[in-house]
C-alpha cells in the first residue's frame, strides 16, 4: 500500500506527460505534412556538398 | 494584420501566399523548390507541403504572385496561387478528433492499469481507492473524449434521429453514471475502463476517416481564382486604372496585355490576337480571335494587346456558371449515402430496443433496477460498435494508402465505395487518354531545317512550339541564330538568317492532327504534330473491360479527332460537347441505372467530374478538376485507373467481410449479455479483440500496393 502512494502518481505522471508531448508536437505543426517528412531526409544539406 | 509598413526605413512588410504545385513528387523537388524560392529577391522563406503538394511563400508585399509563379516556372514546376487557406477548417476537425484520441488514450490506459489490479483480486480499501482513482481519471477524460460523440447525439436527438452516436453517448453516459454509483457505495465492479475503452476506439476509426477525407479538400473557389484577379481599364480620355475584377462593370473597355487571363467577358473591340480557351473548351490549340469575336473570363490572351468592351463581368461570366454547374453537380452527388451510415440506422434502433428488452425483462423477473440497470448497460457496451464503426475507415486507409503506392492518391473515403460500382467509364480526350503534350514528326527534317526550326521555335510559348522545341533539344539539335524574330499570333513566328528569310507558319494543310508550316526562303514543310496516347491506355481500357466497366470517349475536341482515337482504342467516341452537354450524358446514363466513371483534366470537365458517381482527374490536371474529381493519378500511365477500380472493388469486398464479423460477433455476444454473464473483463477482452480482427482483416489491402 505504501509504495502505492508514489508509484501511481508517478505512472499518472509519465502518462500525462506523453500527452503534454504529443499536444506539443500537434501544436507545432509536425503532422501537417507526414509525408514530406518522410521525403526530407533525403535531400542533402547543402553545406556537405562543397 | 494588413497595415502597410509606411515609415522610411521600416522592416518591408511581409505577406503569405500559397500555391498549388502538382508536380512536387519527391525528395528532389522539395530542395530545389525551397531552396531555388528563397535565392528569389524579396522572398523570406518557403515551406513545401509534400502531402497536400502546397507551397507557402513568406515574401514582400511588392512580389506579386506572378512573379512568383514566374520563379517556379524557371525551377520547372507548373504553379497555381490558392486563396488563403481552404483546408483550414476541416484541419480544424481533424485535429481536435486527435487531441481527444490522445486523451481517451492516455485515460484508458491508467484505469486499465488500475482495473486490472482490481481483477486479480484486490480487494477491500484497495479496490475501492483504485475505483476513487479510475473515477478521477475517467470522468474528465469522458467529458473531453467524448464531446464529438454527445454533441452529434445531442444534434440528431434534437431533429427527433437517431444515428450511431446515440447508444454510444447513452452507454457511456450510463455506464460512467452506474459505475460512479457502485465506487460511492463501495460496490464490486466498475465500468470506466470499458466506457474510456469504447471511446477510444471509436475515436481511432473516426481520426482514420477524418484523415482520408482531409487529404485534399477545397472550395469551387479555386475554379473562380483562374480568371483575371484585375484589368486595365481604358477611360474616355485614354487615361488606363488598375480597377480589381469585383470593380469591373459591363460596357467598361479592358486593355488585355499578352499573357493576361481576362477578368470578365466581353467583345474584342479592337486588335487580332490567339486565345488559349483551353479551360472552356477543352481545345489545346490556341484559338484565333479578331474584332467582333466573344472572348471568356479565364481565356489567357496569347498573341497581341487587345483591347476588349466588357459584356459579362462577376457571376454572370461563363467560367462562374462552369462553378455554379460544378457546385450543383456536387451536391446531387453528396446525396449519396455512405455504408456506415446505412448500418447506423439499422443499428441503433435494435441496439436500444435490445437494451432497453433486458433491463424490462429483468425487471419483470424480479432482478431489482440495479442489476436489470447492469444487464442493459452491459448490452449497449458489448454491442459497441467498435468493430462496426472501425470496418468502414480500417479498410479505407489501408486502401488508399495502397493506391497510393501506384500513383493514385484517393482524396475521399466514400470515393472507393463509389468507384466499386462503377460500370461504364467516360474518358476525356486531350491530355487524359492522351498526354496533351503534342509531339511533333521531324524525322523527314533536315539538319539544317532541324536547326532553323529550333530557333523559331524557341522564341514562342505557343503550344506547338513549346512540343517542337522539346522534341528538338531531345535530339541535342543546336538551335540556329535568327536575327529580328517577330511573333506574329495567329500567324507564327517569323526572322531572317543572313538574307533568307525564315518562318513558322500557320499551316494549311489538312493533317489528322494539329500541324505547322516550316517556311525557308518561300519553301514551305509541313510539320504534323500527334498528341501522343499515355502508353499503357490500351492495357488499361482492357483491365477495365474485363471488370465490365465499358469505356467510351466524350471531348470538347473537334469531332474528327476524337472519332479517329476512339477507333484506334475500339471504344465509342463522342466530340465537339460543350460543359452542359457532358452533363446531360451522365444524366443521361444515370437515368438508365448505370454508375458512370468519369476521368477528365480540362477545367470544362470540372462539372462533369463532380456530377459523375466517381471521378478521376489525371496529376497534370487543372487545378479545378483536381479538386472536383475523387482521386488524382499521377504519371504517364493510365493503370492507375484500372487498379483504383479493382482496389476499390476488393475494398467494398473487405469491408463487407468486417461487417459481417461485427454483426457475428455481436449474434455471439448480446446473447451472453443479455443472459446477465458479462463481466467488466470479458466485455473488454471482447471488444479490443473483435477491433483487432477487423483492423488486421483490412490489413490484407495493403498487399494491393505491392
Amino acid at each position: 500500500m505504501n509504495g502505492l502512494t508514489f508509484l501511481i502518481p508517478i505512472a499518472l505522471g509519465m502518462g500525462a506527460l506523453g500527452l503534454a508531448a504529443f499536444f506539443w508536437a500537434m501544436r507545432d505543426s509536425q503532422f501537417e505534412d507526414l509525408d514530406g517528412a518522410a521525403q526530407r531526409i533525403l535531400i542533402d544539406d547543402p553545406e556537405d556538398q562543397q | 494584420m494588413s497595415v502597410h509598413a509606411t515609415i522610411e526605413g521600416t522592416a518591408p512588410h511581409l505577406v503569405d501566399t500559397r500555391f498549388t504545385v502538382p508536380g512536387i513528387r519527391c525528395a528532389g523537388c522539395i530542395a530545389t523548390i525551397e531552396r531555388g524560392l528563397a535565392k528569389v529577391e524579396g522572398v523570406d522563406s518557403v515551406r513545401v507541403n509534400f502531402s497536400a503538394k502546397r507551397v507557402a511563400v513568406r515574401h514582400v508585399d511588392s512580389l506579386s504572385d506572378d512573379a512568383l509563379i514566374g520563379a517556379l516556372e524557371d525551377l520547372g514546376y507548373e504553379a497555381q496561387p490558392v486563396a488563403a487557406n481552404p483546408l483550414a477548417t476541416d484541419d480544424a476537425e481533424a485535429k481536435s478528433l486527435l487531441r481527444a484520441l490522445a486523451v481517451a488514450g492516455f485515460g484508458m490506459m491508467n484505469i486499465m492499469l488500475l482495473s486490472v489490479s482490481v481483477w486479480s483480486g484486490a480487494g477491500g480499501v484497495t479496490r475501492e481507492l483504485f475505483h476513487w482513482l479510475s473515477a478521477l481519471i475517467a470522468l474528465p477524460v469522458i467529458a473531453y473524449s467524448g464531446r464529438p460523440f454527445f454533441s452529434s447525439a445531442l444534434m440528431a436527438l434534437r431533429h427527433r434521429r437517431t444515428n450511431m452516436d446515440v447508444p454510444i453517448s447513452i452507454g457511456v453516459i450510463l455506464a460512467s453514471g452506474l459505475s460512479l454509483y457502485e465506487t460511492v457505495i463501495g460496490g464490486e465492479d466498475a465500468y470506466f475502463d470499458g466506457a474510456v475503452m469504447l471511446l477510444f476506439f471509436l475515436l481511432a476509426g473516426r481520426a482514420l476517416d477524418a484523415s482520408m477525407r482531409n487529404r485534399t479538400r477545397a472550395g469551387i473557389g479555386a475554379l473562380l481564382s483562374r480568371m483575371g484577379k484585375r484589368a486595365h481599364i481604358l477611360g474616355a480620355d485614354g487615361s488606363t486604372r488598375v480597377l480589381d475584377a469585383d470593380d469591373l462593370e459591363p460596357g467598361m473597355l479592358m486593355q488585355v496585355a499578352v499573357g493576361e487571363a481576362l477578368a470578365a467577358d466581353g467583345i474584342i473591340e479592337k486588335g487580332d490576337t490567339a486565345i488559349d480557351n483551353a479551360m472552356l473548351t477543352g481545345e489545346s490549340a490556341p484559338q484565333p480571335a479578331a474584332t467582333g469575336d466573344v472572348v471568356h473570363a479565364g481565356a489567357i490572351n496569347l498573341g497581341n494587346p487587345v483591347d476588349v468592351r466588357i459584356t459579362a463581368v462577376a457571376s454572370d461570366t461563363v467560367l462562374a456558371e462552369i462553378a455554379r454547374l460544378m457546385d450543383e453537380a456536387g451536391q446531387s452527388r453528396s446525396q449519396y449515402v455512405r455504408i456506415a451510415d446505412r448500418a447506423s440506422r439499422l443499428y441503433a434502433p435494435a441496439v436500444h430496443s435490445l437494451a432497453l428488452l433486458a433491463f424490462i425483462g429483468w425487471m419483470v423477473a424480479g432482478a431489482g433496477w440495479h442489476f436489470s440497470l447492469t444487464v442493459a448497460i452491459a448490452v449497449l457496451i458489448i454491442t459497441c460498435p467498435c468493430a462496426m464503426g472501425l470496418a468502414v475507415p480500417a479498410a479505407q486507409v489501408v486502401a488508399s494508402g495502397a493506391l497510393a503506392k501506384k500513383g493514385l492518391l484517393v482524396k475521399d473515403g466514400s470515393a472507393l465505395e463509389r468507384l466499386a460500382e462503377v460500370d461504364t467509364a467516360l474518358f476525356d480526350k486531350t491530355g487524359t487518354l492522351t498526354l496533351g503534350e503534342p509531339v511533333p514528326n521531324i524525322t523527314a527534317l533536315s539538319d539544317e531545317q532541324k536547326a532553323i526550326a529550333m530557333g523559331l521555335a524557341q522564341a514562342s510559348r505557343h503550344p506547338l512550339s513549346l512540343g517542337l522545341s522539346r522534341a528538338l533539344a531531345a535530339e541535342g539539335v543546336v538551335p540556329a541564330e535568327i536575327e529580328s524574330v517577330v511573333e506574329e499570333s495567329g500567324s507564327g513566328v517569323t526572322g531572317r538568317i543572313g538574307g533568307r528569310k525564315v518562318a513558322l507558319a500557320r499551316s494549311f494543310v489538312a493533317t489528322e492532327g494539329p500541324s505547322t508550316a516550316l517556311q525557308i526562303d518561300g519553301a514551305s514543310t509541313t510539320i504534323a504534330f500527334t498528341d501522343q496516347l499515355r502508353p499503357d491506355a490500351r492495357e488499361a481500357l482492357a483491365q477495365l473491360s474485363l471488370m465490365g466497366v465499358e469505356s467510351r470517349v466524350i471531348s470538347g475536341d473537334r469531332s474528327s479527332a476524337v472519332d479517329a482515337l476512339a477507333a484506334k482504342l475500339g471504344i465509342a467516341g463522342q466530340g465537339e460537347i460543350r460543359p452542359e452537354g457532358k452533363l446531360a450524358l451522365l444524366e443521361e446514363l444515370r437515368s438508365r441505372g448505370l454508375h458512370p466513371l468519369m476521368v477528365g483534366d480540362g477545367i470544362n470537365d470540372g462539372p462533369a467530374l463532380a456530377a459523375a458517381h466517381a471521378s478521376i482527374a489525371p496529376g497534370t490536371a487543372s487545378d479545378v478538376s483536381q479538386q472536383a474529381a475523387d482521386a488524382v493519378f499521377l504519371g504517364r500511365g493510365l493503370m492507375p485507373v484500372a487498379h483504383a477500380v479493382r482496389v476499390a472493388r476488393r475494398t467494398m469486398s473487405i469491408v463487407r467481410q468486417n461487417f459481417g464479423f461485427a454483426i457475428g460477433y455481436n449474434i455471439l455476444a448480446v446473447p451472453l449479455a443479455l443472459l446477465g454473464m458479462v463481466t467488466p473483463l470479458i466485455a473488454a477482452i471482447a471488444m479490443s479483440l473483435s477491433s483487432l480482427v477487423v483492423v488486421g482483416n483490412s490489413l490484407r489491402l495493403a498487399k494491393e500496393g505491392r
